[in-house]
């Protein structure tokens, strides 16, 4: 089902023209622009694909990182629906196993790729690329950004609320149009945009760098820079519970993405695992789109998010279950139950506290991780920081990281929030704008100064403490 | 105060006033003011950044705001821009109360509508009358803003509505 009318996105003006796909067979409707797995799902398939094992699976992320929703794309098998956009006459299959590719499949040859040559090659086009872009754009470099997302701006295309801060950090305007605001920038500043491209490594090329990269499954790509910034967000994290592969079973953002982006309605009733952030911004989310949320269900005796966002769902009547937990999935091939527990002081479930509820989706909203898989494959020093979420890479007060050249940004360097990214991405952006030798000293001293001391000052608060706390870990001096 | 709010997900009224000083009945009844139930401190600032008459008070972006309530005019540009949906506005007229609230909610209720008020809790308390709305693209956050008349002992109490079609 697609969702027509929302109180503060507009879709049908968003939509694109209509195609039709072949799933199995039978003909779909879909619209340009949107990406296979969610037309999909507005279409109301949950089953995606078959394990070697013979259990179903459905979405998860949604953004291309948890190979969840892999299936044959025109006889193609291992494509990634969730970022792969509809062509009228696709044809579409579940796929069981582990699938060969078509005999007759002639793979691409690195003798053909494609050659991109910048100063700053980016990877990543949210908050932190994109404010990276524009920055070592405006500080002279020639910028190369490639995202294997289809669209610019990364997360903050599904965030619907307001975003807090400064003013002139965006504070009081939505995700979604920040996302706009910061792409119009990056185009106007004439950086060099790639999307649907996935880096798929970085190596060192003489005294600059190679990053490799597949473009729409099929092209191969080569980009070379001087400097690369590593602005690859993050991943959500799961959670160990029966039946946790059920379709059905979602990431928070997968749902976003879904009811936010591209208008689809994810479910009817929901039930929600996490009241950190994610958790109680998605339950609002999910009420401005019309779906019921049973309940949302935190293994912490206090909600971790902002208050005032908890605030919002719970006058709206939707009840947060601090010390529960959810106990299992139930279902045949999707999610038809959800049954949690409270938990006693040692998080074991308390006997008899047992709830059952009818819903056709669990969100789960139980943390994210730094995707630093390039920063790790180039050999950039990573450590575990549980502030951050995981595991991190160490860098100095520019955000270079133990690799000359590359520098990190945003939540691939700790999971934090999308203002701070935008900040860390600004710092990147000049700093790698000066290694490339095209910034004027002074003036990018300057503003990298006063960047940090907004970052600084954003983090002073007791919910800045964590990130202060990991930082001190990460940080070389 | 001590952090039992974050169990429940709520403030009580007591818990407000622990952390802002209401303002008078005097105050009340002069015109509306606004009244933040903003307890955290937390890095945002678009409300004192925004107030015309500089009557929100945030020494550091981290600081929860403090309303100077004989300075506020009672304009609702903080209820309008507030990422949180934390502002309420509040004014006594007679028997009655006006709040002035966020509603992000389809359908937007239209002037003299009757809607159902919701506390804090989501808990329904009562009736009131939509006497006012600012749409969305009238509003300097992208928020509608709807002023329901409630009974005066719901003041304090009634802090979202639920429109009445909106019902199954």
């Amino acid at each position: 089902m697609r969702l027509e009318e929302h109180p503060v996105i507009d879709f049908t003006r968003k939509r694109g023209k209509k195609v039709t796909i072949y799933f199995e067979g039978k003909p779909i409707e879909a619209y340009e622009g949107e990406p296979i797995a969610e037309a999909l799902h507005a279409a109301g398939v949950r089953v995606l694909n078959f394990t070697p094992k013979g259990r179903p699976r459905g979405l998860f992320c949604a953004i291309g990182k948890c190979s969840s929703c892999l299936m044959k794309v025109n006889g193609i098998p291992n494509v990634r629906t969730c970022i792969t956009l509809v062509e009228d006459g696709m044809k579409v299959e579940r796929q069981h196993g582990l699938e060969p590719l078509p005999r007759d499949y002639k793979p691409p040859k690195w003798k053909d790729a494609e050659k991109i040559e910048a100063d700053i090659i980016i990877i990543g086009g949210g908050p932190a690329g994109l404010m990276a872009g524009v920055k070592a754009a405006e500080h002279g470099a020639k910028v190369a950004l490639l995202d294997e997302n289809p669209i610019l701006g990364g997360q903050l295309v599904k965030q619907t609320h307001k975003f807090f801060g400064k003013r002139e950090q965006f504070a009081g305007v939505r995700g979604v149009k920040i996302a706009e605001i910061i792409a119009e920038e990056a185009k106007k500043k004439g950086v060099d945009i790639h999307l649907e491209t996935s880096a798929i490594g970085i190596f060192p090329n003489g005294e600059g760098k190679l990053v490799t990269a597949v473009k729409k499954n099929k092209k191969l790509m080569e980009f070379y820079g001087k400097a690369v910034i590593v602005a690859t967000g993050a991943m959500e994290k799961m959670i160990p519970f029966e039946n946790n592969d059920l379709p059905g079973v979602y990431g928070a953002g997968a749902i976003q993405t879904l009811m936010n982006t591209y208008g689809i309605q994810p479910g009817k009733r929901v039930l929600i695992v996490g009241a950190g952030n994610v958790g109680v911004i998605l339950a609002y989310q999910l009420l401005q789109a019309g779906v019921e949320v049973v309940a949302v269900v935190e293994a912490m005796p206090k909600v971790g998010a902002y208050f005032v966002h908890a605030a919002k769902i719970r006058r709206l009547g939707i009840p947060i279950y601090t010390r529960h937990t959810i106990l299992k999935a139930e279902g045949k091939e999707k999610v038809e139950r959800a049954v949690i527990a409270q938990l006693d002081d040692n998080w074991k479930p308390i006997p008899g506290t047992e709830k059952s509820y009818d819903v056709d989706i669990i969100a789960l909203a139980v943390g994210l991780r730094p995707s630093i898989e390039l920063l790790h494959q180039a050999g950039a020093q990573a450590i575990y920081v549980r502030e951050l979420s995981g595991y991190v890479v160490r860098h100095d007060d520019r955000l270079e990281t133990t690799i000359r050249g590359i520098f990190v940004a945003g939540d691939s360097s700790g999971i934090e929030e999308a203002t701070t990214a935008m900040l860390e991405g600004k710092l990147a952006g000049i700093a790698a704008a000066l290694f490339v030798g095209k910034a004027n000293v002074k003036n990018a001293m300057e503003e990298m100064e006063k960047v940090r001391k907004d970052l600084d000052e954003f983090r002073s608060g007791p919910f800045g403490q964590r990130t202060r706390i990991g930082e001190e870990k990460v940080m070389i001096k | 105060m001590n952090d039992e709010y974050l169990s429940r997900g709520y403030l009580t009224i007591d818990e407000i006033k622990e952390i802002t000083e209401l303002p008078s009945e005097e105050r009340l009844k002069k015109k509306p003011v606004a009244v933040p139930e903003c307890p955290q401190e937390i890095p945002c600032t678009p409300c004192s950044e925004i107030c015309p008459v500089g009557a929100i008070s945030m020494p550091t972006p981290n600081d929860r705001p403090i309303v100077d309530y004989d300075k506020c005019i009672g304009c609702s540009l903080c209820v309008q821009i507030c990422p949180g949906l934390a502002f309420f506005m509040v004014h006594y007229k007679g028997e009655k109360a006006r709040i002035t609230m966020p509603h992000e909610l389809l359908p937007v209720p239209k002037r003299g509508d009757e809607v159902i008020l919701l506390n804090r809790k989501g808990e329904e308390i009562g009736t009131g009358k939509v006497v006012l709305v600012i749409p969305r693209d009238k509003s300097v956050g992208d928020t509608p803003v709807l002023t329901v008349e409630v009974p005066i002992e719901l003041a304090w109490e009634a802090r979202a509505v639920r429109v009445k079609e909106a019902r199954e």
